[in-house]
């Protein structure tokens, strides 16, 4: 180890971001003390290196957010801090990671490893930091992942201030949990993946603590509970167009439930003789639980279109709108951004929530319709 | 009788032969001339090289991308390859893996390090920008012979060497061509220059390339190629370096989920 120092030294590699994010918000917030407005600072850096001849390679990535009005989202997060062993057939990651599970747009139901970094997105694709022992095999057949994973990160959320929360403020000083370990409970999780021609193929299983907290009635106390899931994921690729579907059954508390999540993308490639694609996406997401105990997307439909420019700049541009189809609850998403110059990224995001019922969870949000702009210089 | 049935058979077959050969010449030997670059090429086992790409706009804009290459030559099967990309810095680590299959799809993986995901993508953006650029997918990718048919047009002088000019149309499906037009040395079959011609027939991109080195005595790679597309004015200049060849690749190094790993 004392020898290999001064070769990590020298294969150290620095990459990562710096952001400024401004957001404003149309209308007052519907809880007392919620800001209008708010300027952020983000920072992420990324330090990796390797030696063995790349048999062996160490990351280290961390997230700060700087945030002067909602003290809940002012946070700092390791996202990586890890050893990568490569012995053949087989890749041993020990320390911190991030991973991500699945095929969806809308929904992440397969993604379960990691906790979700709540205040820094309400898409689930901000995650924090996962302490787990890694094994992934390759075989002719498949790819099996073994994890074990000590220790529990508990989820983020908005002090009074925030926006986009929930109608109580969370009170994350001492939350609840059913198994006796506490947040020191080793959860396990395995997953089989294998392409087969145009289709990707992958089964999970996860059994350890419930990532989502529950509250009970009037309390502000995240509750977490344990789980046992077993899920599905596939993609299947037939030309112009791309197949999805992600199912899980999750026994949990109080009762055992089946959620999916399924749709397709097709691509119109080079518009008009343009350069531009243009994705048109359609997922709907079904959960099996009683009327009140649901999440967001309980009988939803998810219906967008993703421009890609293929300009120097990598525009892009996603409009998406989320409709209860029991409910009516709607909820529009527009998300753009270009590159400026060699390390400038710009991105503007839109939300508007219309219609909702007051029994849909989206009804905190109602009032939350939101642009926000944000600058990044990558280096 | 049945003798003689042979013999008449046998007459017609001599006298038309010939003239089915003439009149299949120029195909065929569009193809022979395929089939010797390809094999001209073969055995080069895997490589790894290091590209920039310089991208200019009409106004004379530019903009640079720096990415890595490495090719696993496949028996019998188009090529696998994996590019990684350092710059711009908002794409770094950003990494495309892609098994080509001659006249099926190919098979294409992208890691997006921001989601630390691995996604299948479609194959299918055979005519699209590759990063913006003036090089399409399809002009970056594994070429194989069955790809296109051939039409030998002529022999003439390309620079310093002597070129077989052959005409070649896509096989495959989403093209944005119709046809292109190469030139190639007769002595190591470098592709020195190609006219694309677009769906509506008109000349719309050419490539050249130059400052070729041979490597392990035998293959030749350009130092440069330039790509200008007549109709918008933008053009792209790739700047190959560090050319390593049988560097011990192995198909555990193309696997899509092992482009989690790579930095």
């Amino acid at each position: 180890m004392l020898i290999a120092w001064p070769v990590i030294a020298a294969a150290q590699e620095f990459s990562g971001n710096i952001a400024a994010e401004a957001i404003s918000f149309s209308q007052q917030g519907q809880f007392p003390n919620q800001m209008d407005d708010n300027l952020t600072l983000s920072f992420k850096p990324k330090w990796s290196g390797e030696w063995n001849n790349g048999d062996d390679a160490w990351s280290v990535e961390i997230f700060l957010r700087a945030d002067n009005k909602d003290e809940g989202r002012e946070h700092a997060d390791i996202r990586e801090l890890l050893w990568l062993h490569l012995d053949g057939d087989n890749e041993w990651r020990v320390g911190i990671n991030t991973m991500f599970w699945g095929v969806t747009e809308s929904q992440h139901l397969v993604d379960v490893i990691n906790q979700i970094d709540q205040v820094e997105g309400v898409d689930g694709e901000d995650k924090l930091g996962q302490p787990m022992i890694h094994l992934k095999q390759y075989h002719d057949w498949g790819v099996l992942d073994f994890l074990v994973l000590p220790g529990f990160r508990e989820r983020t959320f908005q002090a009074a201030q925030g926006r986009l929360r929930f109608p109580f403020v969370v009170d994350t000083s001492a939350p609840i949990y059913d198994s006796s370990d506490e947040n020191n409970h080793v959860d396990y999780a395995f997953r089989f993946s294998q392409t087969y021609g145009d289709l990707d193929l992958g089964v999970s299983l996860f059994k350890g603590t419930n990532r989502d907290p529950q509250f009970d009635p009037g309390s502000g106390i995240p509750h977490y509970v344990q789980m046992t899931q077993v899920a599905l994921d596939m993609l299947l690729i037939a030309d112009d167009w791309i197949w999805k579907l992600e199912i899980i059954h999750r026994d949990t508390d109080p009762s055992a439930y089946q959620a999916l999540t399924g749709g397709f993308e097709y691509t119109f490639y080079g518009v008009y003789d343009s350069d531009i694609n243009i994705g048109s996406l359609a997922e709907y997401s079904y959960d099996s639980r009683d009327e009140g105990q649901r999440g967001v997307f309980d009988r939803d439909l998810f219906v967008g279109a993703r421009l890609a420019f293929n300009d120097a700049q990598s525009s892009e541009l996603l409009a998406g709108i989320i409709y209860d189809t029991e409910k009516h609850s709607q909820s529009f998403r527009l998300e753009g951004n270009r590159r400026f110059g060699d390390s400038w990224k710009g991105t503007i995001e839109m939300q508007v929530f219309s219609n909702v019922d007051p029994s849909d969870p989206l009804a905190a949000f109602e009032k939350d319709d939101f642009l926000l702009l944000e600058i990044a210089r990558f280096f | 009788m049945p003798k003689l049935k042979y013999l008449i058979i046998a007459i017609i077959a001599i006298a038309v032969l010939p003239s089915l050969v003439h009149a299949q010449s120029a195909e065929q030997r569009g193809l022979e001339i395929a089939q010797a670059a390809k094999s001209y090429d073969k055995g080069f086992t895997d490589f790894t090289a290091k590209m920039t790409m310089t991208l200019k706009n009409k106004a004379g804009k530019t903009s640079r991308r720096n990415i890595r290459i490495k090719t696993l030559e496949v028996e019998g099967d188009g090529d696998k390859s994996l590019s990684i990309f350092d710059e711009p810095a908002d794409v770094k680590g950003t990494a495309m893996l892609t098994f080509s299959h001659g006249l099926e799809p190919d098979d294409q993986w992208l890691y997006l390090p921001a989601l630390k995901k691995v996604k299948r993508i479609s194959s299918r953006n055979k005519s699209g920008p590759f990063m913006g650029s003036t090089f399409a997918f399809e002009d970056l990718g594994s070429q194989e012979v069955e790809k296109y048919s051939y039409k030998f047009l002529r022999e003439e002088a390309c620079g310093e060497w002597q070129c077989y000019v052959i005409e070649r149309k896509p096989e495959y499906k989403h093209s944005g061509y119709t046809r292109q037009v190469a030139w190639l040395d007769k002595e190591a079959y470098r592709l020195v220059k190609v006219d694309f011609y677009d769906r509506k027939k008109a000349l719309l991109k050419t490539l050249v390339a130059s400052d070729f080195n041979q490597y392990l005595g035998h293959y030749w790679r350009p130092g440069k190629m330039h790509m200008v597309n007549h109709l918008n004015g933008k053009s792209t200049l790739l700047e190959w370096a560090d050319y390593q060849f049988q560097t011990g690749l192995t198909d555990r190094d193309f696997r899509s989920q092992a482009l989690k790993r790579l930095k």
